[in-house]
């Protein structure tokens, strides 16, 4: 029998399918039965979470889990993905605290995501002002306390969330964006202490370490990077150069539990050639052991002297127990932007060097001094008004994506670029406050690629007890800017290539296990976390900031490199086929 | 050139924000589509010194990466645009030219014609 529908119906049945399409559709709304995050989580979180930037304040990089593993991780596959709608570089690790995710983008935003089903909760965009330009459009993710969570801004904030609604709750003021003051690093928390480091090591800036209580944003402590008069340090500086000698500290510091020390990596001298700020420049190019409650600096090791090549050293060491000589040393393993491997050893009162090597080639050093200080080369140390060309590039040998150290093979895993040189000309320039004070043109800044150069990236696979490489894996056609997070299942992961893959592989021999493209380059930091018994990867995947100036210098280069690399974030999880 | 805009009657420089600095060029006025001739004046031409890409200062005067004539380019991120044809992006990440400001000669002197062509400042996202 024909049924005819009357308008009334009609409507009604519309409502009805509405209602059903809106039932199968990703819910938003508050995350519930949120887990509040406790120092004990901080300091022994579970295998199954990434909840800091590396995992664990040791700054390992490692995840615990052992689903996914060599004999298995050709059947990883994706199980879901999420468009941020944003470009630019997405280098965030998704952090990971029982099932709920988040991820930060450039712009200032923070995205929670149900980490099983990647359903989006709630999303926060950061109203950024107008005037603002940002030479580093990124974010390296959100700081997690209780019930809350800390960003970082590029206009220089930094703002508390609510986690379940994402609702601000205090946000406060650092420095002034105008000054180029601005922040991209994800807090560490510490005993309810937000701390952070700014950036603007290329706008003049007095670097600093800060630190805000996270119940009211409230400073707590800041610590300059570069010694005040009067201040230790203070006279490795000539005239006033300290007032705007950079040490900018833009990437977050790892933590000693047992002895209660933060240390934190710090960036290049301002500006660029040594020649325009006289002496060592503490602590430029340094690592800082600071003291969490009060920001005291208990010790300091300078990875490199009168920085005259953008070569910050701002990853935090690696806190690696190492069994060397017949000892165990408490040591920090840093694989320097300055293309040497660091060995250092760390004490209650001081930070000792124990050994040195150049991990990619460069004409800078002649060699380590007994203290462990470089020696500098003035053939490839940049001066005013004549070009100097040096290797590696300004990038370093490693620039700042972080290496990893897995537990199981006592191995570092370093995301190295090989065969890249710059140089420059510089010149004394007067800062403006605001705008960029390099010490040189910034259209005379080049990244060469060695004739001949056979390949660029190199992941490289180091052991850091005697110093011998182990394994490293050749990119021949792009650089390697990208973090590497080492699993259990004895697997490397890592992105960072052009050709927008994400790899895994095998930690022990570096044989290239699996791979996917994806929609873009990877400049983040792969995670891994476990839900209801399955183990997941999670990346970012979103191009830009400096892997993509490096690239456009290999297109310069003429090397038969396409310069698009697509943009826009999206965030991928992986699983087992099952 | 880098100039800040000063109002005529007040002879106030309107320098207080920095999304009001233009860059101003002198090109061969037979370089200059249409559109841009229109607005030169002896093909002295204006626009904002903001990138749309990410709003850093549009500072250098430099060969093009990807062609033999001299652009204007953004430092922060390579963004290049040709003054010759609007500042349309020719390379780099920007997503739109720069913003053009009109020109015209008032009273023998040079001066601005009206409001800025296209917005000025970097991109924000969705």
């Amino acid at each position: 029998m024909k049924t005819s529908m009357t308008r009334k119906q009609w409507l009604l049945s519309g409502i009805v399918a509405f209602t059903c399409l809106a039932s199968t559709a990703a819910m938003s709304g508050p995350i519930e039965n949120y887990s509040p995050v406790t120092a004990q989580r901080l300091e022994n979180p579970e295998p199954s979470n990434w909840m800091l930037y590396r995992r664990t304040y040791d700054g390992h990089g490692y995840s615990p889990l052992d689903q996914i593993n060599t004999s298995n991780v050709k059947n990883l596959t994706p199980v879901w993905t999420f468009a941020t709608g944003v470009v630019e570089g997405h280098q965030a690790p998704p952090i990971v605290n029982n099932g709920a995710m988040f991820v930060t983008t450039p712009m200032g935003q923070v995205i929670a995501l149900n980490a099983k089903t990647g359903d989006e909760y709630w999303r926060y965009k950061r109203q950024l002002p107008d005037d603002l330009f940002q030479l580093h459009p990124t974010n390296r993710g959100v700081g997690l306390w209780e019930d809350k969570l800390f960003l970082a801004t590029t206009d220089d904030h930094v703002v508390a969330l609510e986690a379940k609604t994402g609702k601000v709750v205090w946000d406060t003021k650092v420095q002034d964006y105008r000054k180029g003051q601005y922040m991209t690093l994800m807090p560490l928390i510490v005993d309810g202490k937000v701390i952070v480091g700014g950036s603007g090591g290329e706008f003049g800036v007095r670097g600093y370490i800060a630190a805000f209580d996270a119940k009211d944003g409230k400073e707590l402590w800041r610590t300059y990077t570069i010694p005040g008069e009067g201040e230790p340090g203070h006279d490795t500086w000539q005239g006033d150069d300290w007032k705007n000698g950079g040490g900018s500290a833009w990437m977050t510091g790892n933590y000693d539990k047992e002895t209660r020390t933060i240390y934190w990596g710090v960036g290049n001298a301002a500006p660029w050639p040594g020649e325009t700020h006289p002496g060592d420049n503490l602590y430029t190019a340094s690592v800082l052991a600071l003291d969490p409650d009060t920001g005291k600096i208990k010790a300091y090791h300078q990875y490199h002297q009168n920085d005259s090549w953008d070569w910050d050293e701002v990853e935090a060491p690696m806190l690696i127990d190492l069994q060397r000589n017949g000892r165990t040393i408490k040591s920090l393993v840093h694989p320097g932007r300055d293309a040497i491997f660091w060995v250092l050893e760390r004490t209650p009162t001081k930070i000792n060097y124990v050994a040195g090597w150049p991990f990619v080639f460069t004409d800078v050093w002649k060699g380590i001094d007994e203290t462990g200080k470089p020696i500098v080369d003035p053939a490839h140390k940049p001066v005013i008004g004549k070009r100097v060309e040096f290797c590696p590039s300004l990038w370093g040998g490693k620039d700042w994506p972080s290496a990893a150290y897995s537990q199981r093979t006592g191995l570092v895993y370093v995301p190295a670029n090989e065969n890249f040189c710059g140089g420059f000309t510089g010149e004394k320039v007067p800062l403006k406050p605001g705008e960029l004070w390099l010490g040189t043109k910034p259209e005379d800044i080049g990244l060469k690629t060695k004739p001949g150069a056979d390949h660029f990236g190199e992941l490289q696979a180091w052991d850091p007890s005697t110093g011998k490489k182990v394994w490293q894996h050749n990119f021949p056609k792009s650089q390697l800017f990208g973090s590497v997070t080492a699993t259990a299942g004895d697997l490397v992961f890592v992105g960072g290539t052009n050709d927008r893959n994400f790899r895994a592989f095998h930690a022990k021999t570096g044989e290239l296990l699996w791979e996917q493209k994806t929609n873009s380059g990877i400049v983040g930091m792969p995670v891994s976390y476990e839900i209801d018994g399955t183990q997941y990867i999670a990346i970012q995947s979103g191009w830009g900031v400096d892997a993509q100036r490096i690239q456009d210098a290999l297109v310069t280069n003429n090397i038969g490199i396409e310069a698009n690399v697509p943009q826009g974030g999206v965030v991928w999880v992986f699983a087992l086929k099952k | 050139m880098h100039a800040w805009p000063k109002d005529p009657n007040t002879s106030v420089v309107r320098s207080a924000s920095r999304l009001n600095e233009i860059l101003i060029i002198r090109l061969d006025p037979a370089e200059l589509d249409e559109k841009t001739r229109a607005r030169a004046v002896d093909g002295i031409i204006a626009y904002s010194a903001i990138c749309s890409h990410a709003g850093c200062p549009v500072t250098a005067w430099v060969k093009s990466d990807v062609g033999d004539k001299e652009v204007f380019k953004c430092m922060c991120h390579n963004s290049e645009y040709d003054p010759r044809s609007g500042a349309q992006v020719v390379f780099g990440p920007a997503p739109r030219r720069l913003a053009a400001l009109p020109l015209a000669l008032a009273d023998g002197s040079l001066s601005v014609a009206g409001n800025f062509m296209g917005k000025v400042g970097g991109a924000q996202p969705g």
